[in-house]
């Protein structure tokens, strides 16, 4: 049975007065991870509840394969779902928590033992196989919850900030396992998480939300290199803020000393004439190079590996990041002069 | 009742403040059905109470206050009423000075013998108070009458009376604290024990400690058994006394008791509420 | 009640069990395992001197709580001259004390178990309810304070209530229903039990909301999620993981019951023949000559049931305590 899409048509909900989803339309491709991300309180979560049928919408449809599914209890909807945290159930032990599913549907014991023997191995853990909640780790919980969604085969995977409670070694571990099972088994996953990073690297597609609405929905590198909205600009990796003037026409920008093209398109009317602005542009875009007469003072050079994000100030006090190779960042140290260069690349600004 | 606390009540939904709420409507009825017959179970006696107490047992059709303001000049009433507050005051000073140094040193440097300790402090329950005060007859047999035939007995026992529900409340306020980054960091700024334990730890452990002592002083101001089996004066025998007299001085008094008791445990439970407010929101994520 | 307040109703009104309220600061799992590895760091630091920090609870304990018991135990064994015996011990074993033995856990299971089934109905029904709502809170507080109360008081408030003058006695009077009539009167095993409950569900309350609450809500959505129905979820993870607690409480509830005297003192009239009261009356010398023991005997069979159900219970709560974590 191939994988079913997942479409959201306008599902709205709100809780006491405030809205929590506002309309929200997405698509999830058959066999496809897209994955909700936003900050705290945008309504990732309650869409991924609604989906499962552990909420009710106010307004809007969730179809899975095309067909509406309000009508089916969440018992009924085939979904597999992973927890943040407290996934397991504490009194059994992990391959009975991977059978409950199979349990459910009546398989008899022998069946469910050798399933749950085959999805504890494919998640890395047929050593655990005895052991309860209290005696696993975080992330060895996470992937017994994962193993326990896969077994009932279901149509849909939900995971709700499935790494958030886990440590960052782990959590990068587990979330290339998490992504590598699901190409490999080809379900339409929805994964939220409220760390871009992690979306970023998982997803076929990202869907940003802010305030219950749907702000992007694109590949990974569509919305990091070409977001829509400032929003999402300044939500998916860093963004610098510099002041700008725009010309009369709205073409072009004046910032740093440059002259550079306005990105046009995206979904936000950008101001249409002449005036002070904020561009906004990658660290990447931004190189710095030690000179004499240059305007820009090394403030702070951050060592991360392969780079190196060096602060630096212009004359008027703003604070520029740059992204430059540590191989070159050798002499911009704090107090050295550097000239700034902007890439010659389209910009946003609002 | 739990610490849950929700940052932002617009992301709170139903489903998460109660198992799988969200297509259930039938069972509200039924829930209200069975919260009334347990209200009506819980409230009626008191309102008979308080009823009889108001005269309402009485021929004449109207009620009165005149039990309770005639209370004050009940022989016997005053004096009783004193010797109990006293004591309930005495108990709630030594149990708190004997176990908030006690569990703090236990969670500083013991950490490992805090199950026997709570054992210990379980042991009361397993021995019952009728049981304490017949072999209170037999052990302090030799023990000067200024104490066992007083007050200072009650006191002294009432202290292991509290124990099991102190230990609780403590244990819980010195576990929910970083007890020994905060002692480590006293200390090292140069505080002497009793300063860091006064300053330092109380401070940080108020409402545990508030608890235990206002749930010591109910014990105190209600214990019946231990005081009548020693043939003792305090307000609770002297209400059974008046009670073989006058069912309704017995029962206003009673009544009194109860008020009071109620009074500091409502206390207790705004102190609870107020120390669940303060929890990092940061930690509930579990939306 | 006895005046030793519950022992493991959380430490006020309105709070969680202590173990789980300290523990959900920490999220399950990794971070767990820092706090457990923080206090194996300190034992092995542990001084013989700082055991001298426990001397005065270790002493006091001792002096006021072992002495006694110690006193009764001793006691049983001995008779009148100081002579050891056995004479009482077995004169226990015997009517009317062995008739009163049966009366007390008569009393006490009927107690425990209702209130214990009627306090989870209970609970469940409020847990139901909006946390922080009014229906949550004023359960948690009146709990909390009625579980405490006991003793005196609560013989007094019955019998306005049922009493022969009681209120709804009259009104029941006027509606043509004679209790008396129907066998019911306060001080009999019906009327006892009906008082005991009164504290009873209250304490039952305290003891299992901190449990249900332990019961996080992702389980029975994962459940759900699974295919369970509700019923499924009840009997495989949440009925399973209930049991625990709820037969910690009902033992609880029992030790309570049976340990209770005020009340029973207050309201009995001989008729009830429950062990407490026994004790209280040889204390107060009703008792035959050369058995002046019998009390301390009776004492000692009291120790031996109560802390039985005591250690019981605290087996069952390490247990719990294992997986609200």
């Amino acid at each position: 049975m191939s994988a079913p899409s997942v479409e959201l048509v306008k599902l709205s909900r709100s809780f006491g007065g405030v809205a929590a989803l506002d309309g929200l339309d997405l698509t999830v491709e058959p066999g496809t991870l897209t994955c909700l991300l936003g900050p705290s309180g945008c309504g990732k979560t309650t869409a991924l509840r609604i989906i499962a049928g552990l909420e009710h919408s106010d307004g809007g449809e969730v179809r899975v394969a095309g067909q509406d599914v309000a009508r089916i209890p969440a018992n009924k909807r085939d979904m597999g779902m992973v927890f943040q945290s407290y996934s397991l159930f504490p009194n059994l032990d992990a391959r009975d928590n991977v059978a409950f599913g199979l349990r459910m549907r009546g398989w008899n014991a022998a069946k469910r033992r050798e399933r749950a023997g085959e999805l504890l191995e494919l998640v890395g853990l047929s050593a655990h196989t005895d052991k309860y909640t209290h005696q696993m780790s975080g992330g060895q919980q996470q992937r017994v919850a994962l193993a326990r969604a896969l077994a009932i085969e279901p149509r849909v995977l939900l995971l709700d900030e499935p790494l958030s409670a886990l440590d960052a070694v782990v959590r990068v571990q587990l979330r290339e396992e998490i992504r590598s099972l699901q190409t490999r088994l080809g379900i339409t996953t929805v994964f939220v998480t409220h760390d871009q990073e992690e979306a970023l690297s998982v997803s076929d597609q990202v869907a940003v939300m802010r305030a219950g609405r749907l702000e992007q929905c694109a590949a990974p590198a569509e919305v990091y290199a070409d977001p829509a909205t400032a929003f999402v600009a300044e939500f998916i990796g860093t963004m610098n803020r510099l002041p700008g003037t725009l010309s009369a026409d709205g073409q072009t920008v004046e910032v740093a000393g440059r002259r550079l093209v306005v990105r046009q398109g995206g979904t936000e009317a950008g101001p249409r004439s002449g005036g002070e602005v904020t561009v906004l542009i990658r660290p990447e875009a931004v190189r710095l190079e030690p000179a004499e007469d240059g305007t820009a003072t090394v403030r702070q050079a951050g060592f991360r590996g392969p780079i190196t994000r060096i602060t630096a100030v212009l004359p008027d006090g703003t604070e520029v990041l740059s992204d430059v190779p540590s191989a070159s960042a050798a002499e911009l140290v704090p107090g050295r002069a550097a000239a700034l260069v902007l890439d010659d690349a389209p910009v946003m600004v609002f | 009742m739990t610490a849950l606390i929700s940052d932002s009540p617009a992301v709170q939904s139903p489903a998460t403040a109660g198992p799988g709420r969200t297509q259930r409507r039938r069972p509200r009825a039924g829930r209200a059905v069975l919260l009334l017959l347990f209200a009506a179970y819980f409230f009626i006696p008191l309102y008979a109470a308080v009823d009889f107490t108001l005269g309402g047992s009485r021929r004449n059709m109207g009620h009165t206050l005149s039990v309770w303001t005639g209370l004050v000049h009940q022989e016997g009433f005053t004096t009783n009423l004193m010797t109990s507050l006293k004591i309930a005051g005495g108990t709630v000073l030594l149990l708190l000075v004997l176990m908030v140094p006690t569990m703090a040193w236990l969670h500083l440097r013991l950490p490992h013998l805090r199950r026997v300790v709570e054992g210990v402090c379980l042991l009361p329950m397993a021995i019952p108070a009728v049981v304490i005060a017949n072999g209170i007859l037999g052990a302090f047999k030799s023990w000067p009458q200024a104490i066992t035939g007083s007050s200072w007995i009650l006191i002294l026992e009432y202290v292991i009376l509290a124990l099991p529900f102190t230990y609780r409340s403590l244990d819980a306020g010195l576990s929910a604290i970083p007890l020994t980054t905060m002692v480590e960091a006293a200390r090292s700024l140069g505080a002497s024990w009793p300063t860091t334990l006064w300053r330092v730890v109380v401070p940080n452990i108020r409402t545990s400690v508030a608890s235990a002592g206002i749930l010591g002083a109910a014990l105190a101001l209600g214990e019946f058994t231990i005081a009548n089996l020693l043939l003792l004066n305090t307000f609770p025998i002297w209400t059974d006394q008046a009670g073989q007299q006058d069912g309704e001085v017995a029962t206003t008094a009673s009544m009194l008791i109860l008020f009071l008791s109620w009074l500091l445990l409502m206390l207790v439970s705004q102190l609870g509420r107020g120390r669940a407010g303060k929890k990092s929101p940061k930690l509930r994520r579990n939306k | 009640m006895t005046a030793s307040a519950p022992a493991d109703v959380p430490a006020g009104v309105g709070e969680p069990a202590p173990a789980a309220a300290a523990s959900r600061l920490r999220p399950a799992g990794v971070r767990a395992g820092r706090g457990r590895a923080g206090s194996a760091r300190r034992t092995r630091r542990t001084r013989p001197a700082d055991l001298l920090g426990l001397a005065p609870f270790a002493a006091y304990v001792a002096v006021f709580l072992g002495a006694p018991a110690y006193a009764v135990i001793t006691a049983a064994f001995k008779d009148d001259s100081g002579n050891a015996t056995l004479a009482n011990v077995t004169t226990t074993l015997k009517d009317p004390y062995r008739h009163a033995f049966f009366v007390s856990i008569e009393l006490s299971v009927l107690s425990a178990v209702l209130g214990a089934v009627l306090g989870l109905a209970l609970a469940i029904a409020v847990s139901g309810a909006k946390r922080d709502g009014f229906v949550h809170r004023a359960v948690t507080t009146a709990s909390g304070v009625l579980a405490y109360f006991g003793g005196l008081p609560l013989a007094f408030v019955f019998l306005a209530t049922l009493g022969p003058q009681g209120l709804v006695t009259k009104w029941l009077n006027s509606a043509g229903y004679n209790l008396t009539q129907h066998g019911f009167v306060l001080w009999n095993m019906a009327g006892l039990v009906l008082v005991y409950l009164y504290f009873q569900i209250p304490l039952m309350l305290l003891v299992i909301f901190p449990a249900l609450d332990g019961l996080r809500p992702q389980w029975e959505e994962a459940a759900r999620s699974l295919g369970a129905s509700r019923w499924q979820y009840w009997l495989r993870v949440g009925g399973p993981l209930l049991a625990p607690p709820f037969l910690g409480a009902l033992l609880l509830l029992f030790a309570n019951a049976f340990a209770a005297y005020a009340t029973a003192y207050a309201l009995s009239t001989g008729s009830v023949p429950l062990v407490p009261i026994q004790i209280g009356s040889v204390m107060s010398g009703n008792v035959l000559a050369g058995q002046e023991n019998i009390g301390n005997a009776l004492g000692l069979w009291m120790i031996v049931v109560v802390g039985l159900v005591v250690v019981a219970y605290t087996l069952l709560q390490r247990r719990t305590a294992r997986w609200l974590r």
